[in-house]
């Protein structure tokens, strides 16, 4: 496809453009024609569905859920916890970063015990944190809010350690110190490792948001994956994989979308 | 009037970078220091501009104790040392934060019109070349109208094109207010087209080793004998700074190990 595609271009100069704007389409043709394979082979019999539900069958449920105001319910529960997880984790992991870069003591003193914290499969908290924070919302909350802070953590940490000291010269030129250097030197300084480092955060959060809702929860996408499961509903768990899908990638681009104006200065390579 | 009395610096692991500096410049003079790599050169401007404290003597100026970042002195890096989240004219007002906003306005366009880059205010530092990111910065160094400028090896990271046409403008720069300028270089040439008088240090430790005045009529013709006369003095003043000659004020007969590299 690629080399019709370039054939093409070279005779015809003008069409050019429009194939190149056509060019990440590419990458929805291996999914597609599965779709599409899978949806005839079970419409002409060969498989019944009934484990692995074909599209159409995917696309109804999600529409039925959406219909009845379920998706929305569960969706919003799922939301409100992973974003109450996320700021907690973020502020945490921030605070903590930003004084075990700064200061060479807390560093040694503070680190160390959270990069051993810090191997522990996540999920292992679960038990003692449901013992402490009871199995509702807080439980869950506050599991979220572990996995956010690590990448986190660590990001802004790395940031702080690694400003160039020239630049903090400059500033020190200037005669800045304190908050003065934090906000026009080391602030900006850190903002573009400290964008990588919320996103990461984000991604996690979206992960244990799932762990934490396999956790006796009686509403969110994790229930509705839990429930799909229990009555042998695949195209409900489909549905609500979906939903986790768009709601990921959603709030990743929102993020990210938020951060562009902050960053438009990067020399990076891949403006070029 | 700026003031140097006994400036020494030792290090921390023992080095002696700086012994017994003492110096007087006036308001708007310029002095380049010149001398062989290792002689304290930069420590001596870092000690002045404050960022580094001397561990014997002290800097004043104008009666003030300089022990830290001084509000009249400007310094300018051998690299420009931008702020690349800042757009070129907010890299030229970064020192005029606490003034209002048209007056930082006001003066961050005609500094940019002086270094002659007015047309790329909005633009960000990775969109320069080499000079006219050094140009920013020395327009940055500038627009707070510091009393005393410090240059460290400026230009030594651009082409020689670039470079003699940036001595040129700093000198036209210099002109506007007059500051006092000290430059530390390691170009002779640079050192005679822009000075008044020329300290030649030595190294091991960083002391002032031979003092040469100028003394040309501006602008200063490099390729003029007289020109020619005073960069022979101070290449011979180098040259016996690192007992490279056979008499030197210690009398020593053999050539030091640095000397084929006084830069």
């Amino acid at each position: 496809m690629t080399a019709t595609a370039e054939t093409a271009t070279e005779s015809a100069p003008p069409k050019q453009r429009s194939l190149r704007y056509l060019r990440p389409l590419l990458g929805f043709v291996v999914p597609v024609a599965l779709a599409v394979f899978w949806e005839i082979a079970v419409r002409n019999g060969w498989s019944n569905g009934r484990l692995v539900p074909p599209p159409s069958v995917i696309f109804r449920t999600f529409l039925e859920l959406a219909e009845t105001g379920e998706l929305e319910r569960h969706a919003l529960a799922t939301l409100w916890r992973v974003a109450v997880g996320f700021a907690l984790g973020v502020v945490a992991g921030t605070i903590v970063g930003a004084i075990t870069g700064y200061s060479l003591m807390s560093h040694r003193l503070i680190d160390p015990t959270l990069q051993a914290l810090r191997s522990i499969p996540s999920i292992a908290w679960v038990p003692l944190f449901i013992l402490w924070f009871g199995i509702f919302e807080a439980s869950k909350v506050i599991l979220i809010a572990v996995g956010v802070f690590f990448p986190v953590y660590l990001g802004v940490m790395g940031a702080v350690l690694s400003v160039d000291r020239k630049i903090v010269e400059v500033g020190r030129a200037f005669r800045l110190s304190g908050f003065g250097m934090v906000r026009r030197i080391l602030l900006p300084a850190v903002l573009p490792a400290y964008v990588l480092s919320l996103r990461a955060g984000l991604g996690l959060g979206w992960m244990f948001v799932v762990a934490a809702e396999f956790l006796g929860a009686s509403e969110g996408l994790g229930f509705l994956l839990i429930d799909g499961q229990q009555l042998g509903k695949p195209a409900q768990i489909v549905a609500a994989i979906v939903a986790f899908a768009i709601l990921g990638k959603a709030t990743d681009a929102l993020l990210a979308w938020g951060a562009a104006p902050f960053l438009r200065w990067e020399d990076r390579f891949a403006r070029q | 009037m700026l003031v140097l009395d006994r400036v020494g610096k030792t290090y921390p692991n023992g080095v002696r970078a700086l012994d017994g500096i003492s110096l007087e410049v006036n308001l708007g003079e310029i002095v380049a220091v010149v001398g062989g790599s290792g002689c304290g050169k930069s420590t001596l401007l870092r000690a002045i501009s404050g960022l580094d404290t001397p561990s014997q003597g002290r800097v004043v100026l104008d009666g003030d104790l300089i022990t830290a970042p001084h509000e009249k002195i400007g310094i300018i890096f051998q690299e420009p040392r931008l702020l690349p989240w800042l757009t070129v004219a907010g890299n030229v007002g970064f020192g005029l934060e606490d003034r209002p906003k048209p007056e930082r306005r006001e003066r961050v366009a005609a500094g940019l019109e002086r270094v002659g880059l007015s047309d790329k205010a909005k633009v960000w530092p990775r969109e320069l070349s080499g000079g006219q990111a050094q140009r920013v910065a020395i327009a940055r160094a500038l627009v707070p109208r510091p009393e005393v400028l410090l240059l460290d090896e400026p230009f030594s990271a651009l082409d020689a094109f670039t470079r003699t046409d940036l001595q040129d403008h700093l000198l036209t720069l210099w002109a506007d207010a007059k500051p006092t300028l000290v430059m530390v270089t390691h170009d002779v040439e640079e050192a005679i087209v822009i000075a008044d008088r020329i300290l030649v240090m030595r190294p091991r430790p960083g002391r002032v080793y031979e003092e040469i005045v100028t003394d040309l009529p501006r602008p200063r013709d490099r390729q003029s004998a007289a020109f020619d006369f005073v960069k022979r003095r101070v290449m011979a003043a180098l040259d016996r700074s690192l007992d490279r000659h056979v008499t030197t004020d210690e009398g020593r007969t053999t050539a030091d190990e640095g000397a084929g590299n006084w830069w």
